[in-house]
């Protein structure tokens, strides 16, 4: 080309460009108002033909020269210390190429820097049936498997905490001698403003016990990986991982490598929903066998070890006290939620403060109290899936609010609606809330099943339930201290038009890669199929933190705004010279840049990079994002903050056959306010698997144990775990929200974990409504309904649900002022009750 | 991945052929027809023959017709996708064809066949799982193991019964014709089982299933009431086969009220088939066959479900087979 | 440490067969306790083919023989030597998406793409038989195939797409698909 190219209006360009000056060029602000050329569009996403042509590559799809094939063994007691290993005999087996232990990783890692408690093979403690011990590495998987029956493991049996009940009983032995207390690994008391006062005084105190039991992500693909130690002593790992910068780093702690020296590439997952969000320890396994070997080594879990690795739905008791004037306004709320954490800490610790943060952010609570425990169990460890920590007290809040309703005789709808919490607001507990389109939501799920007519008014057996719910987009702040950008785009403009943009980011089918795509395509004028998209490779992509919290789209997306605004902002200069016009007039559209007064004097983009790198040097441009700054101070206060709320309400229709207890969901009625839809294809998928999710864990996914014999999972397999099928999924009608956040790129906000939220409350509620009996637990199985129905019958109480909590020694309370009360946002003293003689 | 162990097939095109491979390796081989339940157990390591014996190619397993008599003859090897599909089953033995509707997934039926079905190991969550899980648990009686996780003091092993053709065959009369080295038998199905988990079949080592034989339906009527978690892949935690044929009168010649899943075998409930006869299907006829069929069934916790439900439900589905043949 | 080599006990051997896939031969040595599924992924490199379980209790695996859906994972490969068999990989004609694959792009309906090669496959079955098939037969037909991320029903919609267009009728998405009510 030669610095030249034919303009699509005639001229040639990228020669004859005078002087440019960049330094006045107003930047680029993008506009959360329509019309956009791309923005909204239901476009295919990028790597849509690729999966339906079966050539995406997933992690086990990888195939390199030499390659052997690894396994782990695991341990085959919940709870044990490990005398000795012997693997001579596998060693010597024919076709072993290695076998490490413990001692050949010491080092320990984990997500939260609070919680390093995990070993990618224990040495001396394991926690939980299923806890790798030690790996092999031969030429094959059927080698492999053989060379683990060869290793023998000498155990010593240690008492199996089975319970959350059992953790606070047994201070001993200790899972782990960070915890708080014992086996509670965390404990959490915070009070924000005088709730005693609030209950005392109000009209009604309504109090509620729940159990949501735990359940696992169950993505279809099994986790996997590849690892290969280059002759230039470089270390390469392909995963099936969420957090590529977060294996990233646990690779550099465990194997002593530098980080500069890896490189992490996430390949596509075939599904995570936060079950690919820590670093595990098959990853750093192949890693040093792949360094231990010399030859590249490739890890498939069965489905039985993903049951293992987990980090799903913690189990959680709650307790909910809620007072409420006569005509059904909160006054305060107390709050008390008991998880299972299973073995390790994971995220736990997060987990524990998202049982008790969201609470105040759908609804007004004016005075808020949480106490939360964590307790370790030898079982797999839970953390992060959909909805991480909120489902739960979403739950528990939302059928104590019908059944508040209930006993004052209101709409449930309107209970809710009268006090929604405000758009651009403070909460109780120091959240900041932006746009709010909950309302909204409410009206169309309302309207559109016919709620004012049914409700309460279908024959026995059939009913329709009411909740709502909100979650985060994205997290205010890093899992480690740092004041780095969460995420990083970095932009490449090729001469011929083309873009490439770079990111950390990693697609999990939610589509992170396309939205990447049309973002950048938006702002630069140009389709999204001109936009190569390259992501999680820690090599070649700036940092992301990671697809978890809801966090990608608003966070990539804005680092990918600036990105494309200061390529925009450095094309404007040269662009305007050429063509004579100012260049606040320029318009990016249709992939040619043109005066928005004369559309006719304008050129094509590529013309456009072609011009800019005569006059500027190469095109490119990096961006990045980092959440605003929220205003609470006190310890815990990190969990909660987020740019912006999604709001969801959902309606569920049930029948319910009173002779078995068996429900059926023909249709949920759903409204999500997405802020802005980028692509609004993308956002109803995201709904409708939300939907799906949230039904498996209301009517049949459970991860259950058996305790009678030594604490096995149950069922690890795909047959026994429920997921639901054609037959169990309902229809599903769903309403767009569109309220803009100032804080989302084009005023976006999440889809991918709000909308399972609302589900299982409306499930429930729909169930009181059908055959009057509450069921205050998730799964609400069909043994439970039919128990409930036939106490019922005989006068008991009609309701399935936990009698009970743990008894817990909460700690000293961190009492935090309200904004109301012209607090800080930091923790103080807590000020003498009035009137209740101190 | 989870793999087989190593393991070699045979594809024999003759009856005689395959009994013969089978009595010479003995217990070091397998027939396998569809293989849907075979292979799952062998990656599992509860079953390791190393020979296979291949059924689907002896022409003789691949029969559906109907013999003169009007009875239809269903060669063991018929997946269960052509029993569903067929004309004739539909037309003269629908509840066949609603029964095998029902078995897992539309994907699994186009490879399971009819025999493999009549054959499938018993069930339990103790057992049904891999090996290291066993190991976990220190392994049971049905395989490796020395006690009975289900009912620890108990000498036997109470491992399910979980096909959903079987309760329907035992129901409907059917026969199986089994072919060994001894020669051949004809047997009535419910003479196949055996209450016990482990020894659960009566057929001996190498005898191979060639058919069955269901007797015309005349002026009978049967239905099958499955129970399961969900609407496909699962196995039945509960099933009633329930056969009936009426005299010209409006009330019960002659009854049969099958019971699966809820043991070892299936329950055949004389009590109340003899509820039934003489009858006509009212209400309290049918609740007090209702009753009789919930008595003996005695489900253990092995399966999906609590136990409790699982015995409420026998009744309730009894009662709504039998009110489904009104 | 043992100095003695140990043997394999259980030693796989291998044998030769030919395998029909998506209308090419293929002469393969392989061990002859490998699944269809191994086969395919293994031996072919045709890792379009998916699995997530291993045991016939999810139907990712899922490929047609002679234009049925069966799940390649129980399947011993030996037996379906010399069988037309067809996966992912053979369902588009050269750069062309095949009806069904080209609806799934427009609908949305493959999100992690994972479960989408076993969707299709069945799918395809299911129109060659009932090319009118129905929202019901739709989801009578894909039963065997779990999906974790679509809640299925942009893959119904997909596939109705595809069934119409089949037909030879002119369809396009509805708009709720794509936008909500
Ligand atoms: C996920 C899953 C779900 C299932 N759900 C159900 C269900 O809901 N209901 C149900 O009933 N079943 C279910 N099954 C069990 C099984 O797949 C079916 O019952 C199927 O019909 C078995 O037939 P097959 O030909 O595949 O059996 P195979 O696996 O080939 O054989 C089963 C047994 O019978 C023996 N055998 C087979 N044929 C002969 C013969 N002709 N002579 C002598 N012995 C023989 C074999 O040696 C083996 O021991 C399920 C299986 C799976 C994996
Ligand atoms: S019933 Fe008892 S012996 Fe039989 S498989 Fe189950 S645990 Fe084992
Ligand atoms: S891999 Fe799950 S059915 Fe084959
Ligand atoms: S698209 Fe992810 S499992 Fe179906």
């Amino acid at each position: 080309m030669g610095g030249r190219a034919v303009g699509r209006y005639g001229g040639t360009v990228g020669s004859e460009v005078g002087e440019v000056s960049t330094t006045d060029i107003p930047p680029y602000r993008p506009t959360a108002l329509p019309p956009f050329s791309i923005i909204g569009k239901p476009l295919p996403k990028i790597d849509a033909a690729a999966k339906c042509l079966g050539r995406t590559k997933f992690a086990d799809d990888i195939v390199l020269p030499r390659m052997l094939a690894a396994k782990m063994l695991r341990s085959p007691h919940p709870h044990a210390r490990i005398v000795s290993i012997d693997t001579s005999r596998a060693q010597a087996l024919e076709g072993v190429k290695a076998v490490i232990t413990g001692s050949d990783m010491p080092n320990a890692f984990g997500i939260l820097p609070v919680s390093q408690d995990e070993h990618a093979l224990e040495g001396d403690h394991v926690r939980f049936i299923g806890d790798p011990v030690a790996a092999v590495a031969a030429i094959d998987e059927d080698t492999a498997t053989q060379a683990l029956e060869l290793i023998e493991v000498s155990y010593e049996l240690l008492e199996v905490i089975g319970s959350i009940e059992d953790a606070v009983a047994n201070p001993e032995p200790q899972l782990h001698d960070y915890a708080d207390d014992g086996n509670l690994h965390k404990l959490v008391h915070l009070e924000f403003g005088p709730v005693d006062e609030a209950l005392e005084r109000a009209h009604l105190v309504q109090e509620d016990l729940f159990f949501y039991e735990g359940s696992t992500h169950l993505p279809m693909e099994q986790h996997a990986a590849v690892a290969e130690y280059g002759g230039n002593r470089r270390l390469t790992v392909w995963s099936s991982t969420q957090t590529p910068h977060y294996v990233h780093r646990a690779l550099e702690k465990v194997l002593e490598l530098p980080r500069s020296r890896i490189r992490v590439v996430a390949m596509p997952n075939g599904g995570g929903f936060g079950g690919k969000s820590d670093p595990f320890g098959h990853e750093l396994v192949v890693a040093k066998l792949a360094m231990l070997t010399g030859r590249p080594v490739k890890i498939c879990l069965t489905r039985e070890e993903v049951f293992y690795c987990h980090r799903g739905r913690h189990p959680v008791i709650m307790k909910v006290r809620t007072g409420v004037t006569a005509d059904g306004t909160i006054t305060g709320m107390d709050f008390e939620s008991y998880l299972d954490g299973g073995a390790y800490g994971s995220y736990g610790v997060a987990s524990v403060y998202y049982t008790g943060a969201l609470q105040t952010v759908t609804y007004q609570v004016p005075t808020y109290r949480f106490r939360g425990v964590r307790a370790f169990t030898n079982k797999a460890p839970c953390g992060p899936k959909r909805g991480h920590g909120t489902p739960q007290p979403r739950f528990a809040v939302e059928v104590t609010l019908d059944k508040i309703a209930e006993r004052l005789d209101l709409d449930p709808a309107e209970l809710r609606l009268k006090q929604l919490q405000p758009a651009d607001s403070l909460t109780a507990n120091w959240l900041k809330i932006g746009s709010m389109g909950l309302r909204a939501c409410i009206d169309k799920v309302v309207e559109g099943s016919n709620w004012k007519t049914c409700f309460r008014n279908l024959p026995y057996g059939r009913g329709l339930g009411l909740a709502c719910s909100s979650y985060i987009t994205g997290a205010g702040l890093p899992i480690y201290w740092n004041s780095m950008p969460h995420s990083g785009v970095q932009l490449k403009c090729d001469r011929g038009g083309g873009v490439t943009v770079f990111c950390g980011s990693t697609d999990i089918g939610q589509g992170s890669d396309s939205i990447l795509a049309y973002i950048v395509a938006e702002v630069l004028g140009v389709e999204p199929m001109e936009i190569a998209v390259v992501t999680g490779d820690t090599d070649l992509t700036p940092v992301d933190l990671g697809s978890y919290s809801s966090r990608v789209t608003l966070m990539t997306g804005q680092a990918a705004i600036q990105a494309a605004g200061r390529v925009r902002a450095v094309m404007v200069g040269p662009v305007a010279g050429k063509l004579e016009v100012p260049a606040e007039r320029l318009v990016f559209a249709g992939g040619v840049v043109f005066d928005a007064q004369d559309p006719e004097r304008g050129m094509s983009f590529a013309e456009a990079v072609a011009l800019t790198e005569t006059a500027t040097g190469t095109v490119g441009s990096v961006g990045s994002y980092r959440p605003p700054k929220s205003p609470g101070r006190y310890r815990g206060a990190g969990v909660g903050p987020s740019p912006a709320y999604s709001y969801s309400a959902c309606i569920a229709e049930v029948e319910v056959d009173p002779e078995t207890g068996i429900v059926q969901v023909p249709r949920v009625w759903i409204g999500h306010d997405i802020g802005r839809s980028i692509n609004s294809s993308l956002v109803m998928g995201q709904v409708e698997g939300g939907v799906y999710m949230g039904l498996g864990e209301a009517l049949m996914e459970e991860m259950a144990y058996r305790t009678n014999r030594n604490v096995t999972h149950k069922w690890p397999s795909m047959l026994e775990y429920k997921s639901p099928t054609t037959h169990e999924m309902c229809d599903v009608t769903t309403y767009l929200i569109e309220d803009p956040d100032a804080n989302g790129p084009f005023g976006a906000k999440e889809a991918g974990q709000g909308p399972l939220l609302p589900v299982m409350p409306a499930v429930a509620n729909a169930i009181y409504d059908a055959v009057g009996v509450r069921i205050d637990e998730v799964p609400m199985s069909p043994p439970k309904v039919h128990r409930a129905i036939k106490d019922k019958a005989r006068g008991k109480e009609p309701r399935f649900g936990p009698s009970g909590t743990p008894t817990v020694r909460w700690p000293e309370v961190t009492y935090v002022p309200r904004p109301v009360d012209g607090g800080d946002g930091k923790a103080h003293p807590r000020p003498e009750p009035a009137g209740t003689g101190g | 991945m989870l793999r087989l162990p190593p393991c070699e097939a045979r594809f024999p095109t003759s009856i005689a052929e395959a009994v013969e491979l089978k009595a010479k390796y003995g217990p070091e081989a397998s027939y396998v027809a569809g293989g849907t339940d075979l292979y799952p157990n062998m990656k599992r390591r509860q079953q390791t023959p190393y020979h296979l014996i291949d059924v689907r190619r002896i022409p003789q397993l691949d029969r559906l017709e109907v013999d003169a008599d009007g009875g239809l003859i269903i060669g063991a090897g018929v997946t269960l996708t052509r029993l569903i599909r067929d004309g004739r089953v539909a037309a003269g033995w629908p509840v066949l064809g609603q029964a095998a509707a029902t078995i897992s997934t539309p994907i699994l039926r186009n490879m399971g066949t009819v025999g493999g079905n009549l054959l499938i190991d018993t069930r339990c969550n103790y057992y049904d799982q891999s090996y290291e899980w066993r190991k976990a648990i220190d392994f049971c009686m049905k395989k490796d193991g020395e006690i009975c996780w289900v009912a620890p003091s108990s000498p036997r092993c109470w491992a399910v019964q979980s096909s959903d053709l079987v309760p329907v065959m035992v129901a409907l009369g059917a026969e199986v014709i089994l072919v060994g080295p001894e020669g051949t038998r004809t047997i009535p199905a419910q003479a196949l089982y055996h209450n016990d988990g482990i020894e659960y079949l009566t057929k001996k080592r190498d005898e191979l299933l060639v058919s069955l034989r269901v007797p015309a339906m005349g002026t009978a009527k049967a239905t099958y009431q499955k129970l399961r978690r969900r609407g496909a892949f699962d196995f039945p935690v509960l099933g009633v086969a329930a056969w009936i044929r009426p005299n010209g009168g409006g009330t019960v010649a002659d009854a049969r009220v099958v019971i699966g899943a809820v043991g070892s075998y299936p329950i055949v409930s004389e009590a109340a088939a003899e509820a039934l006869v003489g009858h006509a299907l009212e209400d309290d006829t049918i609740d007090a066959a209702a009753r009789a069929a919930a008595k003996p069934a005695k489900p253990l916790d092995n399966t999906d479900f609590t136990i409790g439900w699982r015995k409420d439900m026998v009744a309730v589905y009894v009662r709504r087979a039998l009110a489904a043949l009104r | 440490m043992t100095s003695e080599p140990i043997q394999i006990t259980k030693r796989p051997r291998k044998i030769r067969g030919t395998f029909l896939v998506n209308g090419e031969e293929h002469d393969v040595t392989y061990p002859s306790h490998k699944t269809l599924l191994e086969v395919l992924r293994e031996e072919l490199a045709l890792t379009g083919t998916k699995h997530g379980c291993e045991l016939g209790e999810c139907g990712t695996c899922t490929v047609l023989i002679d234009g049925e859906p069966i799940l390649s994972c129980l399947a011993l490969a030996q037996a379906y030597e010399n069988t037309p068999i067809e996966t992912v990989e053979g369902m588009a004609d050269g750069s062309d998406l095949h009806p069904l694959q080209e609806a799934f792009v427009e609908m949305g309906a493959a999100q992690c793409g994972y479960c989408t090669p076993g969707v299709l496959l069945a799918a395809k079955a299911l129109l060659e038989d009932r090319p009118a098939a129905d929202r019901q037969d739709i989801k009578d037909a894909l039963a065997g195939n779990l999906c974790r991320c679509t809640g299925y029903i942009k893959i119904y919609e997909a596939i109705e797409l595809a069934a119409a267009r089949m037909r030879g009728e002119q369809a396009e998405p509805a708009r709720e698909a794509f936008y909500g009510r």
